[in-house]
C-alpha cells in the first residue's frame, strides 16, 4: 500500500476518533432537547464544569479559595490529600445533580411556554454564569485530568501498519491516540446504556412520552418537572463523561467550553432530535473536517477545522433543514 | 404631572407623526443630545475616553444593528464579531489604498462592504429559522475571522499579520492614530452614532420597520398579508451589517487603532452585542443604548470597586462578571423579556398618570 493512501486512512481513523468526542457532547443537547425542548447551550460549560470538580475532588482543593483567601486573607487550598478516583467521580455526580435541580428550581420553571429562542438566549446566560462560578470555585488554571484511562500513541499499531507500507516507503505507523480509542468505546457503551435506559425501564418511557408530547404525559400523571430534573441529571451525566475525555485528553481548561459550538453543527446535521443523528453527524463532521484540512487546507492557508463544520451545516441546511434523522419541520399559521 | 400629552396640541400631520410626540421626551433627548454635543467634549479626558465614552458609542452601534436584525426581524445572528471585521478590515484596505478618502467616507464604504457580506450570509435566513439560523451565522464568524487570518492582502502583509490604523485627519485635527485628541474622537464617533440612531428610530416606525416586525411575529402569516419575506430578510440583514460594519469601523479605526482578527473580533464579541441587546430590550433603538451603557459601564464599575476598593485579584473579579453577566441575562429573560427598555416604559406609564393612581 502506498503511503499517500495510509497517510488517508490514517486522517480517517483519527476524523472518526474526533468525531466521536463531539458526539459525545452533542448527545447531551439532544437528551435535553427531546425532553424539553430546551437548546442548552450550557452543554459544553457543564463538561467543564464536571471536569473541574471532578479534579478539585481528586486533589482535595478547598471550594471558592481564591474568594476565601481574598476576602479573609486566609492561604487555604488544599483540606486534604484528595480522595480516589471512584469516590470523586461519584461526588462530581451527586454536585451535577443538584446542579440540575437547581436549573429546574431557578431557571426553568419560570421559562416554561416561552419561544425556543428565549430558552435558547437563557442557557448562554446559563453558561456565562456556570463558567464564572466554576472558575470561582475552583480556580482558572489548567489542570491536568486524570482517571487512569491509558493515552498516547500505539506502539503495536506503529509497527503492524508500517509492515503494510510498500517497501522501501517512508512512512512510519499511523499514530492514533490509546485515549481517543477508549472514547470510543465509553460513546458506545454510554449510547447503548441510554438507548436500553429509555427501552427498559419506567422513567425512560416516561421520558420518551414527555418528549413525544408534553401535554398528552401531563394527563396520563407524568410530572413534567421531575422529568426535567432526571434530564438535566442524565446530562449532566454524559457532561461528566465528556468532560473526563476532553480533560484527559488536552487539559481541564476555558476552551473545553467550546466544544459547544462545535457540537451544533454536529447537531444540525444529525438533526436536534435523534441519538444515532447524534453519532452520525459528529463521525460526519469529524471525518469531514480532517479530511478538508488534509487534502485541501494546505491550498488555502491551513486551520481550516475552526469554521468548516460550521460552512458545512450551512450548506447542508439549505437542503435539509431538519437534518439527517430529525423530525420533519411542519409549521402552521 | 410633568410627562403627559395633554396640553400638547397638535395642528398638523407632521406634528401629528414626529418621533417623539410628547413634549418631555423632546426636551429631554434635546438636553441629553445638548450634553453630550456642548458640554462633554469640554470634560473629558483619556481615561474617560478609552475606556467609557469610546466603547460605549462603539457598542452602541453595533447594538442598534444587531436589534435591528435580533429585535426588529427576529432573526438571531451570532456572527456580529465577524461582521465587526468586515468592517474593520474594510477601512484599513480603503483607508490605505486611498489616504486622502475622508475618515467619514471610509467608515460609511466600510458599512457598504459589511451590507454586501451580510446580505450574502443572510440568504440561508429564507430557508431556515431559529436558532439553526443562528448556528449558520456561526459559519460566518469563523469562516471571516479565519479569512482574515490567512490571506495576507487584508493585512497588505504586513509581518506581524495586525492591522495598524494609520492616522488621519479631519480639518487638521487627527482622528485616527496614537496623536488624536480624546475630544475629536469622542465628537467624530458620536455624531455618526447619533445620526445612524435617528435613521434607526424612524426605519423602524416606517414601512420597512414594520415588515420586519411581521416577519418576526410570524412570518408565515405575515407572507400572506403581503409582506415579501425575501425584500424583508435581506433588507434586515444588510441594514443590520452596515451598523455592525460601522461600528467595526469606528472600534478599529478610532478606538483600538491596532486590531488582530482573532482576538479583537471573536466569538465574545457576537454575544456581548446578544446580551446588550438582551438586557436593553429586544426592539427598541432606546434599549440599544442603555444595554451598551450597561455592558461597557458595569465591568469597569466593579473593576473600580473589587479591585480598587477591596484589592481584590483582577482574574476574581472577572469571574464575578461572568457569573453577573449571566445570573442577569437568565434574570431578564424569566422577569423582563424586554429588558432595561421595558422598565422604563412603564415607569413613564407611571409618570404620565402621576400623582393619581389609575
Amino acid at each position: 500500500m502506498s503511503p499517500d493512501f495510509l497517510y488517508a486512512v490514517e486522517v480517517i481513523l483519527n476524523g472518526l476518533m474526533a468525531g466521536v468526542m463531539y458526539s459525545l457532547v452533542a448527545l447531551g443537547f439532544v437528551l435535553i432537547f427531546k425532553a424539553s425542548g430546551i437548546f442548552n447551550y450550557a452543554q459544553g460549560v457543564m463538561a467543564l464544569f464536571a471536569a473541574l470538580t471532578l479534579v478539585g475532588f481528586q486533589t482535595g482543593q478547598v471550594p471558592f479559595s481564591h474568594l476565601i483567601n481574598a476576602m479573609f486573607g486566609t492561604d487555604y487550598h488544599n483540606w486534604s490529600n484528595g480522595m480516589n478516583n471512584f469516590m470523586a467521580i461519584v461526588l462530581t455526580m451527586l454536585v451535577m445533580i443538584a446542579f440540575a435541580w437547581l436549573v429546574e428550581r431557578i431557571v426553568l420553571k419560570h421559562l416554561v411556554n416561552q419561544e425556543p429562542i428565549i430558552l435558547f438566549m437563557a442557557t448562554i446566560g446559563l453558561a456565562f454564569f456556570m463558567e464564572g462560578f466554576g472558575d470561582l470555585m475552583w480556580g482558572a488554571n489548567i489542570k491536568v485530568l486524570d482517571v487512569g484511562i491509558p493515552s498516547g500513541g500505539s506502539f503495536w499499531l506503529e509497527d503492524v501498519t508500517r509492515g503494510w507500507a510498500a517497501e522501501g516507503s517512508e512512512y512510519y505507523g499511523m499514530y492514533i491516540d490509546v485515549l481517543d480509542v477508549w472514547a470510543a468505546v465509553i460513546a458506545v457503551v454510554l449510547v447503548v446504556a441510554l438507548t436500553l435506559f429509555s427501552q427498559f425501564t419506567k422513567t425512560g418511557r416516561a421520558l420518551r412520552a414527555v418528549a413525544d408530547d408534553h401535554q398528552a404525559a401531563l394527563t396520563v400523571g407524568i410530572s413534567l418537572r421531575a422529568i426535567w430534573v432526571i434530564v438535566w441529571s442524565i446530562a449532566g451525566f454524559v457532561a461528566l463523561v465528556a468532560g473526563i475525555m476532553w480533560g484527559s485528553k488536552s487539559g481541564v481548561q476555558f476552551s473545553l467550553s467550546l466544544i459547544a459550538l462545535k457540537a451544533l453543527p454536529v447537531l444540525i446535521l444529525g438533526g436536534f432530535t435523534s441519538i444515532p443523528g447524534a453519532i452520525i453527524g459528529g463521525l460526519v463532521i469529524g471525518v469531514g473536517e480532517k479530511l478538508f484540512e488534509y487534502s485541501i487546507g494546505p491550498m488555502i492557508g491551513g486551520a481550516t477545522e475552526n469554521w468548516f463544520a460550521y460552512v458545512l451545516a450551512l450548506l447542508f441546511l439549505m437542503f435539509r433543514p431538519q437534518g439527517l434523522f430529525g423530525d420533519k419541520i411542519i409549521e402552521r399559521v | 404631572m410633568f410627562y403627559r400629552e395633554s396640553g400638547d396640541f397638535k395642528t398638523s400631520y407632521a406634528a401629528d407623526q414626529q418621533t417623539f410626540p410628547i413634549r418631555f421626551d423632546r426636551w429631554a433627548i434635546g438636553l441629553v443630545c445638548a450634553f453630550a454635543f456642548l458640554v462633554m467634549p469640554f470634560l473629558i479626558n483619556d481615561y474617560w475616553e478609552k475606556s467609557v465614552l469610546l466603547p460605549f458609542l462603539v457598542w452602541a452601534m453595533a447594538a442598534l444593528g444587531l436589534n435591528i436584525l435580533t429585535g426588529y426581524c427576529g432573526q438571531v445572528s451570532l456572527g456580529t464579531g465577524g461582521f465587526m471585521a468586515v468592517g474593520a478590515y474594510a477601512s484599513y484596505k480603503l483607508t490605505t489604498s486611498f489616504p486622502e478618502l475622508n475618515l467619514f467616507i471610509v467608515i460609511l464604504l466600510s458599512g457598504g462592504v459589511t451590507a454586501t457580506v451580510g446580505i450574502l450570509f443572510g440568504l440561508p435566513s429564507l430557508r431556515i429559522k431559529g436558532f439553526y439560523l443562528a448556528v449558520a451565522t456561526l459559519a460566518a464568524q469563523f469562516f471571516l475571522v479565519w479569512l482574515f487570518n490567512k490571506v495576507p492582502w487584508f493585512y497588505n502583509y504586513s509581518a506581524s499579520g495586525m492591522i495598524t490604523a494609520p492616522e488621519r485627519t479631519m480639518l487638521g485635527i487627527a482622528i485616527s492614530g496614537p496623536n488624536s485628541p480624546p475630544w475629536a474622537t469622542y465628537l467624530f464617533c458620536l455624531v455618526i452614532v447619533v445620526f445612524f440612531a435617528v435613521i434607526a428610530k424612524n426605519l423602524t416606525r416606517g414601512r420597512i420597520g414594520r415588515s420586519w416586525m411581521a416577519i418576526r411575529d410570524m412570518d408565515i402569516a405575515a407572507e400572506i398579508i403581503g409582506v415579501a419575506p425575501l425584500k424583508a430578510k435581506l433588507s434586515a440583514f444588510a441594514i443590520s451589517s452596515f451598523y455592525i460594519g460601522v461600528s467595526g469601523a469606528m472600534f478599529f479605526m478610532v478606538y483600538l487603532g491596532a486590531a488582530e482578527p482573532t482576538e479583537a473580533f471573536g466569538i465574545d464579541k457576537s454575544f456581548l452585542v446578544l446580551f446588550m441587546i438582551i438586557i436593553g430590550g429586544l426592539g427598541s433603538i432606546f434599549g440599544s443604548f442603555v444595554g451598551a451603557a450597561f455592558m461597557t459601564l458595569m465591568p469597569v464599575l466593579f473593576k473600580n470597586i473589587m479591585v480598587g476598593g477591596l484589592g481584590w485579584p483582577t482574574d476574581l473579579v472577572s469571574h464575578i462578571i461572568f457569573m453577573l453577566i449571566g445570573g442577569l441575562i437568565m434574570f431578564f429573560l424569566i422577569v423582563e423579556p424586554h429588558g432595561l427598555a421595558q422598565l422604563w416604559r412603564v415607569t413613564k406609564e407611571k409618570l404620565r398618570l402621576w400623582p393619581f393612581p389609575h
